[in-house]
């Protein structure tokens, strides 16, 4: 087991840094000289070498590379003139109420998933089945956006149970937090839930048809403690791998939910800072997305290691 | 006078799917006295593991259907709902099957699983019966018994699954097992030991055995009446000795005559012609006679019943004689 | 073909061609035929078929079946609901929805198929050099695929418009971009095991080179996954599409885009319901019915998965 972690942390951390190289790439290759952005369009020669020379910009490709890789690690994006902020602080104010979303989010989803995807399949092939299938397929087929705008219209504006906008930090103020946190996580949770739905119910069909359910059943093992003990334990596995690999579309919701609610997260962020041609705060946040989604995938992996006999005991 | 355990009486397993209806298994009627260890043998798809398993229900309706009844101790399975079932299954009836490894729940310790079993029949405490997990591991020759308790089924070897199986099977005294080719997928010298494991408990237990198999050395060093199956139905039905040494039906002549004798080397091993039909292609009249090497006119058009040449041998051939 | 209903031996016996497992040429037929009827028993993905073809046929006779031009602008008749002259209203610059909506089944389809069909070009031969070589090629390719696997899509697709910038042509290779690594995956799984098929021995002991051999044995073996995930990136294109659009990253106005015309209407959520439910409306029924078909096709061609 101790292997298996190790091992799969060195996997993270080699994912990580193909996926930084990646951004450090694509931030590269944004057309468009930062000398001139900063500078205006009258410059001296020497103005401009010191200038280049500050930003580290006259070091070789790698070399800015590795600067770069060692701000960040110690915290440093770089500085935004727009907002007059370091963006490591304007990341981290957007990191919370994303965290917030995603948390709701994933509660919402799997309150409806779980349930949903057995019920579909203890009762395959039933009216339930297809209700919860159909229901399924069609939450995680709308798009999350216009699923925000829909349930907006219906929920916010024309019975006016919820607000239908902005965002509180839930220990500010709990109950309007929460409240104003509803109509966002049922957006992408719903979305979420379709997605869980579906694999549960064919990872828990799969167990279902191997022979220690039949070998159990003839033991005397009642139908309902046939699946909620027996097959339920083995079903839920690969649906917890599957959580893990779907959190990047999670993310990428909520890129769109953040705006469509107005909540001032990461996706706000990010999309406002590509249309100002803000690289930095892009690639910070490009970057926090991709170790959000990395750190999420190992503890999933982690997980599914601890919760899985064969790999758990030697 | 042993009295008759299990009494099956035309039973039918039938399949319906988009195409059509598939009969697997097709009015078997047979009976397993107390005690008795009986031999089922019969090609792949035959229909023996259907037929185990329609006795103690575990196929799946639907899509499939069974149909006939089955008596035990006077009381119809099929006429039973699922609790009672549960009931019976393994306290009165218990079955172990062919893949033993995969018959284990991955996720659970072997010794709870065993536990499990127990807690549902047994009126003992707790504790009382994690001690008998301990006896019985023992009993079926598992090493070490208390450490081997606290075990995943993946750190077992196929034959200690089969043997922790058989243990689940027994705990709580069974009056019949179903044995479903319970060593095809285990090595050879295991076999033997497991076989001779099952042979000493019915004995022990007065347990009486199904043993489902294809491999007629296995049924012949277990079991003491053989029914042979063809195409879903029951051809024949006789004694050990009367099967190897004097068998009526012509396919159990074919299968005898594929048998190699070490002491006489054929130049050919002996074939029965063709292959056993498959369900949606049966033959009509005898399911055998495509490939009979004595077949007539009549036995295309009308199905053989099975019928007693003497009072323990039953064929279910037009042309079958004593001899 | 009556010689090939009975096999003969080498003693001079004749065995019937069945028991040999001859295939009869028009056996293959059959099975196409067999798939077929499968298929068509599922009615989500006979559904998701239809859906497909009237998308197609909107995108492809687009200028033949609209009332009206879609970029024509009438001040005199804005934000008006369904009528008999506009079927589904007007937006807010007064132009007629329908005729918007079905223009708007082009960009979503041009994007999507493009889109897809790059990503499974690139992705389909990484997976099958990675899959069929192995070793370190193997591990880069993979480790690569898992760094670009690690964005969430979105955010992905937006960091390479704003290295790109905006427009049709960047949306289309933005999201063929990010959907290169699950074909490459796909490809990858199948090709490993065939690769230990005996045929693919044979092969390469015939002395067969090892292109021809993934191109000619290989590649046909692995292409029914391919499929049906080719079927299920195209729904997911046009929703990455589509979220980039209603973000104003896609094609600039007027262009009738069914994201950014969900997004214009969002101001006008109270008066005009209308401008952004029937884009929506058009999208979720676009996307479910691809899904619908993917599935349907999954379970046609690889009944290993148990859906």
């Amino acid at each position: 087991m101790g292997f298996f972690i190790l091992r799969r942390i060195g996997q993270t951390l080699v994912v990580l840094a193909i996926a930084s190289i990646i951004v450090f790439t694509l931030m590269r290759l944004i057309p468009g000289d930062p000398i001139q952005i900063i500078m205006g369009s009258e410059y001296s020669k020497e103005a401009e070498a010191e200038l280049r020379r500050q930003l580290g910009l006259d070091r070789p490709i790698v070399v800015q590379y590795l600067v770069w890789v060692g701000n960040v690690l110690r915290g440093e994006f770089g500085y935004s003139y727009l907002n007059h902020e370091r963006v490591s602080v304007l990341l981290w104010q957007a990191f919370l109420p994303t965290m917030c979303l995603v948390i709701g989010t994933t509660i919402v989803g799997l309150l409806i998933a779980l349930p949903s995807g057995i019920i579909a399949a203890v009762k395959k092939d039933t009216v339930w089945d297809y209700g919860s299938m159909g229901f399924a397929i069609m939450a995680y087929s709308m798009p999350s956006f216009w699923k925000g705008i829909i349930l907006i219209w219906i929920f916010g504006v024309y019975l006016g149970w919820f607000p239908i906008m902005g965002y509180v930090h839930p220990w500010v103020n709990l109950s309007e937090s929460l409240w104003k946190l509803t109509l966002p996580s049922l957006t992408l949770g719903t979305f979420f839930s379709g997605l869980v739905a579906r694999i549960t119910r064919s990872s828990l069909l799969e167990v279902l048809d191997q022979d220690y359910i039949k070998a159990a059943r003839a033991r005397g093992v009642r139908h309902t403690m046939l699946v909620a003990k027996h097959a339920l334990r083995n079903a839920l596995i690969p649906v917890v791998t599957v959580i893990g690999l779907q959190f990047g579309t999670l993310l990428g919701g909520a890129v769109l939910t953040e705006t469509v609610f107005t909540i001032p997260g990461l996706g706000r962020l990010t999309v406002a800072a590509i249309l100002n041609r803000e690289y930095q705060i892009v690639q910070g946040a490009v970057l926090l997305g991709v170790v959000f989604v990395v750190g999420v995938n190992l503890l999933v992996d982690l997980a599914y290691g601890f919760l899985h006999p064969k790999i758990r005991v030697q | 006078m042993t009295e008759t355990l299990l009494e099956v009486r035309n039973l039918g397993v039938a399949f319906h799917d988009e195409d059509g209806v598939l009969r697997a298994v097709d009015g078997v009627s047979f009976g397993v006295a107390r005690g008795e260890i009986v031999g089922l043998v019969g090609e792949s798809g035959a229909g023996k593991t259907l037929t185990a398993e329609a006795i103690m229900r575990l196929i799946r309706c639907p899509p499939g259907r069974i149909s006939g009844e089955i008596l035990y101790r006077g009381r119809d399975l099929l006429a039973l709902d699922e609790a009672e079932l549960a009931d019976i299954r393994g306290k009165d009836i218990a079955m172990i099957f062919q893949n033993p490894i995969s018959s284990l729940n991955p996720v659970f310790r072997v010794g709870a699983q065993l536990l499990e079993a127990m807690l549902l029949h047994l009126p003992a405490r707790r504790r009382t019966l994690r001690d008998r997990v301990r006896e019985i591991f023992t009993r079926v020759g598992i090493p070490s018994a208390e450490r081997r308790a606290q075990d995943y089924p993946h750190q077992f070897s196929g034959g200690m699954c089969q043997r922790a199986m058989i243990g689940m099977g027994i705990a709580c005294t069974p009056s019949l097992l179903i044995a479903d080719e319970p060593t095809t997928a285990l090595d050879v010298t295991i076999q033997a030991q497991i076989l001779a494991l099952i042979r000493q408990l019915a004995a022990e237990l007065g347990m009486a055995v199904l043993l489902v198999s294809h491999d007629l050395g296995i049924i012949s060093q277990m079991c003491r009446r053989v029914l042979v199956m063809y195409a879903g139905k029951i051809v024949e039905e006789a004694p050990i000795a009367t099967i190897f040494h004097a068998p009526a039906h012509p396919y159990t002549r074919g299968l005898m005559a594929c048998i190699p004798h070490l002491e006489q080397v054929p130049e050919r091993l002996g074939t029965i012609a063709g292959v056993m039909p498959g369900l949606r292609d049966l033959p009509s009249g005898c399911r055998f006679h495509p490939r009979c090497p004595i077949a007539e006119p009549r036995c295309a058009v009308t199905e053989p019943a099975l019928r007693a040449l003497d009072e323990t041998h039953r064929v279910s051939c037009h042309l079958a004689r004593k001899d | 073909m009556e010689q090939a209903r009975g096999v003969r031996t080498v003693d001079g016996d004749v065995l019937p061609a069945e028991a040999v497992g001859v295939v009869r040429h028009d056996a293959q037929t059959a099975e196409y035929a067999r798939l077929w009827r499968r298929f068509c028993r599922n009615k989500g993905a006979v559904f998701g078929l239809a859906v497909f073809l009237a998308i197609v046929f909107m995108a492809l006779f687009a200028d033949l079946i609209s009332p009206y031009n879609p970029l024509v602008q009438n001040y005199a008749r804005p934000m008006e609901g369904p009528s008999t002259d506009h079927w589904l209203g007007t937006d807010s610059f007064g132009r007629d929805m329908l005729s918007r909506i079905i223009h708007g089944a082009r960009i979503a389809l041009v994007v999507g198929i493009l889109a897809v069909l790059l990503a499974m070009v690139v992705g389909v031969t990484l997976g099958l050099i990675s899959g069929y070589y192995g070793g370190l090629t193997d591990t880069i390719i993979m480790r690569v695929m898992d760094g670009l696997f690690a964005f969430p899509i979105l955010i992905l697709a937006i960091a390479l418009m704003a290295v790109m910038g905006f427009g049709v042509r960047n949306v289309i290779i933005a999201v063929a971009i990010v959907s290169i690594a699950p074909f490459a995956r796909v490809t990858r799984g199948d090709v490993l095991a065939v690769r230990e098929e005996p045929y693919i021995e044979a092969a390469r002991l015939a002395g067969i080179s090892n292109r021809a051999i993934i191109w000619r044995h290989v590649l046909p073996n692995v292409l029914a996954p391919i499929i049906v995930q080719g079927a299920l990136r195209v729904s997911a294109a046009i929703i990455t599409e589509s979220g980039l659009s209603f973000l104003g990253l896609g094609p600039p106005p007027p262009t009738p885009v069914w994201g950014s015309m969900i997004a214009e209407g969002r101001n006008f959520i109270v008066m005009a319901p209308h401008i952004s439910t029937f884009p929506g409306i058009a999208l979720m029924i676009t996307v479910v019915g691809l899904n619908l078909f993917g599935d349907g096709l999954r379970d046609v061609l690889d009944p290993k998965l148990k859906s």
